[in-house]
């Protein structure tokens, strides 16, 4: 009886009416009405109460309105540096008038694209929120990058947030990208408003033969800010997928990202930052599958975390049994910052194949007090000395954002967070 | 320059310096002797201003300052050097900025103006040839992946860049080979001046044929037992350390 209680958070949603994708909506309904949200004892969300935070403190969610900003806003919210085509969504949804498109790559409306399959690739049966982004989403977009197209850069998605009578944003996002094509994608939301807002986002990418897709995530939008994302990718053989997900804030972050390697030769790196402080908490899950022989994986998330923050990393690798010589590493390490800041972290690899190289590793601990000493020692302030130390630990993921502005950009706002600017 | 007075220093509880006293004038080379565990290594920390220790008696006076007053930063900034008996790695802070920062917060502290890039640079290569260090291991992050006698360079490098008046060298000398031990020795032999002092730390009398001290005080059980000159050293290096703990302890029970 509990689930139909909790369910009702989101009754509204269901109920309104969609236009489009009907079976697909349906099969999303069943699923999402069959799983119900994850109680108490969900395992998946085990360490991240998001259902119960969210019902203390939203009394219904009804769907978000789209709302107009201003072209000075779109302005002023982009990071200084950057160069290339944006795509403007407000509450999710995708606003054509206030983005610029470059030729050679095709943009619309999921609605005026019938035909795309959503929900094949982030499957609505895996997680309660994708199937409830599948079954009530609004203004979905659908990105295309034709065949060799080399889009040098990047594409900037800035959602625009703003609610003041708790709605839940559901942004929706199907990126397909052609044989030897290569993209590079920054996502990055911005919250105009002063009260809390649920996100839930639903991001799917397919990346074709010899296809390179770069993934960049910065999330900053302050306390106010509840969020579930599913972002899941499909690559095929000699394709790439890179992502880096930096989170300096958040009520409570849920980022669900998974990588299906579909085709031999094709690689994944997924690199992960969060610089918590305050009552934040970010939990990252990520999912690597691999299916077919000679594939790599290589996953790195750092966590820093003060006051009561807290952090969670899950990091899931299948190795099937017809993925023989898979190279599969992973690797999450954390620096406590106060005593009451927590990270609960865990490595689940399940291999059935057996010729295979994985490995993993976690590590949770304070700052180096040696180190310290020793900068301290050399006539550098303890603050400073302190800033570098963690800085230093944030750079290794820094590093691999290729994209220059946005490392650039990212890069100060770790410096101002940690007080080690130069 | 230096003054210590009784200092009683202890870790957790368990004393280990027990009533130091020791005066260092500029221009002084001072060599501090003693078997393991004799609390040598704990002086240059506490001087250095190590947080594990807790000094419970005693004080120490710096160019008129109460060094014990003072953050390990700001006793850097006065002048006190510590060149570390293990160095430590400290990947993802490249070496350059490392440095460039810490010489100009000490340039800053004493009221000089910031060095540009460009005299920061200079001043660097100038002085990476006073022990033989090569460029291409500033360009890495901080002592990460060093062998042991690159790590002991860079600390008299540091040394040279941050010109103190009073250097402590930590064992500096275990464990390098005679070629490294000799350029060490030369780094320090050019940078003393009658203006500044140097403490030598170390259980060996090999140190002190390239870096020749004035002064030769034996450290046991936390107190200077024994004081000379460098004969004392050669005495020690021939006869070992037993006969002083003999006549040590033999004292104690009387």
């Amino acid at each position: 009886m509990s689930t139909l209680i909790k369910q009702d958070l989101f009754e509204g949603l269901l109920e309104s009416a969609h236009s489009g994708f009907e079976d697909a909506r349906n099969e999303a309904k069943s699923s999402y009405l069959a799983q119900g949200l994850p109680g108490a004892k969900a395992e998946e969300y085990k360490f991240t109460g998001i259902t119960k935070k969210l019902e203390q403190t939203f009394q219904q969610l009804s769907p978000a309105q789209s709302f107009e900003v201003s072209a000075e806003t779109v302005k002023s919210a982009i990071f200084e540096g950057f160069s290339g085509d944006i795509l403007v969504f407000t509450n999710g949804k995708f606003q054509p008038s206030l983005s610029s498109i470059i030729d050679g790559l095709e943009v619309s409306l999921l609605s005026e694209k019938p035909e795309t399959a959503i929900g094949s690739i982030a499957k609505p049966g895996k997680d309660a929120f994708c199937a409830l982004n599948q079954a009530s989403f609004e203004n979905g977009i659908f990105i295309s990058v034709p065949k060799k197209a080399q889009i040098e850069k990047p594409i900037l998605l800035l959602f625009f947030n703003k609610e003041n009578s708790g709605a839940v944003i559901q942004p929706r996002v199907w990126i397909e990208v052609g044989d030897f094509a290569e993209v590079t994608f920054i996502d990055q939301s911005i919250n105009l408003s002063e009260s809390p807002y649920f996100i839930n986002k639903v991001v799917e990418i397919k990346g074709a033969l010899n296809s390179h897709v770069h993934y960049y995530r910065l999330q900053n939008e302050g306390k106010n800010a509840f969020e579930v994302s599913n972002i899941e990718t499909d690559i095929q053989k000699d394709s790439k997928f890179n992502s880096v997900t930096i989170s300096l804030s958040g009520e409570m972050v849920r980022n669900n990202l998974s990588l299906n390697l579909l085709g031999s030769n094709s690689e994944g790196n997924m690199y992960g930052l969060y610089l918590l402080n305050g009552k934040a908490h970010v939990d990252n899950h990520t999912n690597v599958d691999h299916t077919i022989p000679h594939a790599e994986s290589n996953e790195l998330y750092k966590g820093i975390l003060d006051d009561q923050s807290r952090g969670v990393f899950n990091g899931k690798i299948f190795v099937r049994q017809d993925a023989q010589k898979t190279n599969a590493f992973q690797q999450n390490n954390n620096i406590l910052l106060s005593e009451d800041a927590t990270v609960n972290t865990k490595p689940q690899l399940e291999i059935w194949a057996d010729d295979v190289k994985c490995s993993h590793g976690c590590t949770t601990g304070q700052l180096d007090e040696e180190a310290l000493f020793y900068l301290q020692a050399r006539g550098i302030g303890k603050d400073q000395a302190r800033g570098f130390l963690l800085y230093a630990f944030a750079g290794e993921v820094l590093e691999h954002i290729e994209e220059e502005s946005f490392r650039t950009y990212c890069t100060e706002l770790v410096q101002q967070r940690l007080g080690s600017k130069l | 320059m230096l003054s210590i007075k009784n200092l009683h220093a202890s870790i957790e509880g368990t004393p280990i310096l027990r009533g130091i006293n020791l005066e260092v004038k500029a221009g002084e080379v001072h060599a501090i002797m003693g078997p393991n565990g004799s609390g040598k290594s704990t002086l240059a920390s506490v001087l250095a201003g190590r947080e594990e220790y807790e000094v419970t008696e005693g004080e120490v006076i710096f160019k008129g300052k109460n060094l014990l007053d003072l953050a390990p930063e700001d006793r850097a900034r006065e002048g006190v050097f510590l060149a570390f008996q293990y160095p430590v790695e400290i990947p993802g802070v490249s070496s350059t900025n490392f440095l460039r920062t810490a010489v100009n917060q000490v340039r800053e502290y004493r009221g000089q103006e910031p060095l540009d890039a460009v005299k920061f640079l200079t001043m660097m290569k100038e002085k990476m040839k006073l022990v033989e260090i090569d460029q291409k291991l500033l360009s890495r992050s901080l002592n990460e992946g060093f062998s042991g006698g690159e790590k002991k360079r860079n600390e008299i490098f540091q040394m040279a860049m941050l010109e103190p008046t009073l250097s402590i060298l930590d064992e500096t000398d275990s464990g390098l080979d005679i070629d490294a031990l000799r350029i060490v020795s030369n780094g320090v032999n050019q940078l003393k001046s009658d203006k500044t002092a140097t403490i030598v730390v170390t259980h060996y009398q090999r140190l002190l044929d390239y870096i020749v001290p004035d002064f030769v005080h034996v450290l046991y059980k936390g107190r200077i037992v024994k004081s000379g000159t460098k004969e004392l050293a050669m005495e020690l290096e021939e006869k070992g350390y037993d006969w002083i703990k003999e006549a040590v302890d033999s004292e104690a029970t009387v």
